[in-house]
């Protein structure tokens, strides 16, 4: 309970964030909020996952938390202080309490410096070690994500998937972050590598009391990384709650499609539940509730009032007037 | 009358001298659903580009595959055009960079009715309009006529298998059909093979990483590591009770949806490089059951009493399977009964 007292390291309130998007060269240009009014909060190394299909938002959002893309509604509050204004000398410094590790390590290291270098650039960046120290940290930082001191001297291209993404990591943590914004850091590997990573991330966490955003389609992965997940559809939080109890008994129709949707080994399609249709266009958003046209609980209510995030149960919230009302009734 | 549909006895591939694949023994009986799953590299894919003829020049491909008694490899152009598309269709991963992006969709499934079918004008239309209904393609008489960016991934791997199906193929061999897909999407992708299936009575390749995928479109599976076979039985054994230590490993690492939230457990090391294979068995350096002999002498893929292929010096699991004892085993048994 005391949690509720805490500042939470991060908090996201009402965010908003809209692109232009154009059909054609001459079309006309038509808004598209990405990320539609989010709230969301982060006590100190806790770990958050998001989950939602592609187009759900959920990349924006983690871009917003970390301040790279300026929100246009809401802000976000970095240990209760609002996020300063990007590329400042404020907002530089705090990107040093903040850390991001996207999905593709090749993409996000220089090709042509070792990785030794490239671990050792935030610490020059910052002005974190002095430098004749900085070799030595270097080889903790490597040693801390189960790299190999004989691969200090490699390039990018000599490392496979899973080594890249331990590179990437371990740069991440040179600057002695406070929160780590992964989006979909293990996706691109295989399973047998993917836990190796995985079990890495949680380690580290533990040990340097990291808080973490981590964003994923994959379901499995989130529910064993994180502690609380939020799902997303079109833009909102559609669900929220801790990663033990969501996948258990999701609430929201498309939490518990989303559940049902991941093949377990061993285990028949029957029974499943088949959603109908695809995830709509964010520039052509249904009215009312984003989901009821693949909804099978929807009614008419559904059509024309958009549902709020509100609390269902402790440390569980749901926007779905299907699933409020019934917990409404029950009180009642 | 031959048994089996298509059979592939010893196939081989290298590239540029380095060998990728190591002699691949398969058969595939009418109507049968058979998955591949492994690792990248493994060469889960490669098998059926070698076997249809679709790599590169650079690659020497040797072995045979027989199509109804046929052999196939290296044969002319005119019998392998009557087999590709025809008899066997292939679906791949990425289905908009499959479709040709300034063709109508309409046009491009005529296009193969005409090749396959003979056929023409308004009857290849109606036959292109039937074709994308069974797959599911919401009103297809306006959509015949769109182009391919107008269609959402999911459903333009569902004009991808529109077009396999255009020749009516005896087998459809689907390489990693919804792996660039969301997971609802994903989920109507499974269901919508799994109906055709029953529908056409096609046999089906699934090539695929996902062991949940697999085991809910075939009865039977490969398990592929470094160019070679290891493990080859039903769903049901390989679930219950694998006893490669590769597949056992496979399964431990994927985290789960229920059951506590314990560390995972990996397998340790990477894929070797196909160009500095270990001695001996190819896994040895990764596995935990790996003996001196596992360093030094290749195992060969046999059959054992419970009807599985396995080709393991040491292998895990209990033996023959009585009293279920591994959790995904227990779950098969509780879904069958």
């Amino acid at each position: 309970m005391s949690e509720h007292f805490k500042t939470p390291l991060i908090e996201a309130k009402g965010l908003v964030r809209t692109y232009e998007v154009r059909q054609g060269m001459f079309g006309r240009a038509t808004p598209v909020r990405a990320v539609d009014g989010i709230d969301l909060r982060v006590m100190p190394g806790e770990t958050l996952g998001i989950v939602g299909e592609s187009g759900s938002g959920k990349s924006t959002l983690g871009r917003m938390l970390l301040g790279i893309d300026p929100p246009q509604e809401g802000q976000a509050l970095f240990e209760g202080k609002p996020m300063p204004k990007l590329a400042t000398p404020e907002w530089r410094a705090l990107r040093a309490k903040m850390q991001f590790v996207y999905q593709d390590p090749l993409a996000a290291l220089d090709r042509r410096l070792t990785i030794a270098e490239q671990i050792g650039e935030p610490l020059a960046i910052h002005n974190l070690v002095p430098k004749p120290h900085r070799e030595t940290r270097v080889a903790e930082l490597m040693s801390a994500v189960g790299l190999r001191p004989d691969q200090a001297g490699r390039y990018p291209h000599e490392l496979s998937g899973g080594q890249r993404q331990r590179a990437v990591i371990a740069r991440a943590l040179a600057s002695r972050p406070k929160l780590l914004v992964c989006d979909e850091p293990v996706s691109a590997l295989d399973v047998s590598i993917q836990a190796q990573v995985v079990n890495m991330l949680r380690d580290l966490q533990e040990k340097n009391h990291i808080a973490m955003v981590f964003i994923s389609h994959d379901l499995k992965v989130v529910r064993n990384i994180a502690d609380r997940v939020a799902v997303m559809y079109l833009g909102r939080i559609v669900e929220e709650a801790s990663s033990d109890v969501i996948f258990k008994t999701p609430l929201h129709p498309y939490t518990k499609a989303l559940v049902s949707s991941v093949p377990v080994p061993g285990k028949l399609l029957q029974g499943r539940v088949i959603l109908q249709g695809e995830p709509p266009n964010p520039a052509n958003r249904p009215s009312g509730c984003a989901f009821h046209p693949r909804c099978p609980l929807a009614a008419d209510i559904c059509r024309t009032s958009v549902p709020q995030l509100l609390s269902v149960a402790d440390g569980r919230t749901a926007a779905c007037h299907m699933v409020t009302r019934a917990e409404a009734s029950v009180a009642a | 009358m031959v048994k089996n549909l298509v059979e592939l006895r010893g196939l081989k591939v290298a590239f540029d001298g380095v060998q990728v694949l190591h002699g691949i023994d398969l058969d595939i009986a009418r109507g049968e659903a058979i998955g591949l799953v492994g690792e990248s590299g493994c060469g889960k894919s490669v098998t059926w580009l070698a076997a249809l003829g679709l790599l590169p020049g650079k690659a020497t491909v040797s072995g045979s595959v027989r199509v109804d008694g046929q052999e196939i490899l290296a044969q002319p152009r005119h019998v392998l055009e009557g087999v590709r598309g025809k008899r066997i269709a292939m679906i791949f991963q990425d289905p908009s960079s499959s479709l040709n992006p300034v063709l109508r969709v309409g046009r491009q499934i005529t296009e193969a009715l005409a090749i396959h079918r003979g056929l023409h004008g308004e009857a290849a239309k109606a036959e292109a309009l039937r074709l994308l209904d069974m797959v599911g393609i919401p009103d297809a008489r306006r959509r015949i006529d769109l182009f391919p960016h107008e269609f959402s991934g999911g459903q333009c791997q569902r004009v991808m298998i529109a077009m396999a199906l255009a020749g009516e193929p005896d087998l459809l061999v689907a390489d990693e059909p919804t792996t660039a897909l969301d997971a609802t999407i994903q989920a109507q992708i499974l269901d919508l093979l799994i109906a055709l299936r029953a529908e056409t009575g096609m046999a089906t390749i699934f090539i695929s990483h996902d062991l949940g995928a697999v085991s809910q479109v075939c009865e039977r599976a490969c398990v592929m590591y470094a160019g070679r076979i290891v493990e080859q039985g039903t769903i049901q054994a390989l679930f219950d009770n694998p006893r490669h230590p590769y597949t056992r490993g496979l399964f431990d690492a994927i985290p789960r949806l229920d059951g506590p939230r314990e560390r995972l457990i990996p397998i340790p090391g990477t894929v070797p490089n196909p160009r500095d294979l270990p001695e001996g068995c190819a896994f040895s350096p990764r596995c935990s059951h790996a003996a001196i002999d596992c360093r030094t002498r290749m195992p060969v893929l046999s059959a054992t009493d419970d009807g599985r292929l396995l080709s393991c010096h040491h292998p895990v699991g209990s033996h023959p399977p009585i009293g279920v004892t591994h959790p995904v085993g227990a779950r098969v048994l509780e879904a069958l009964s």
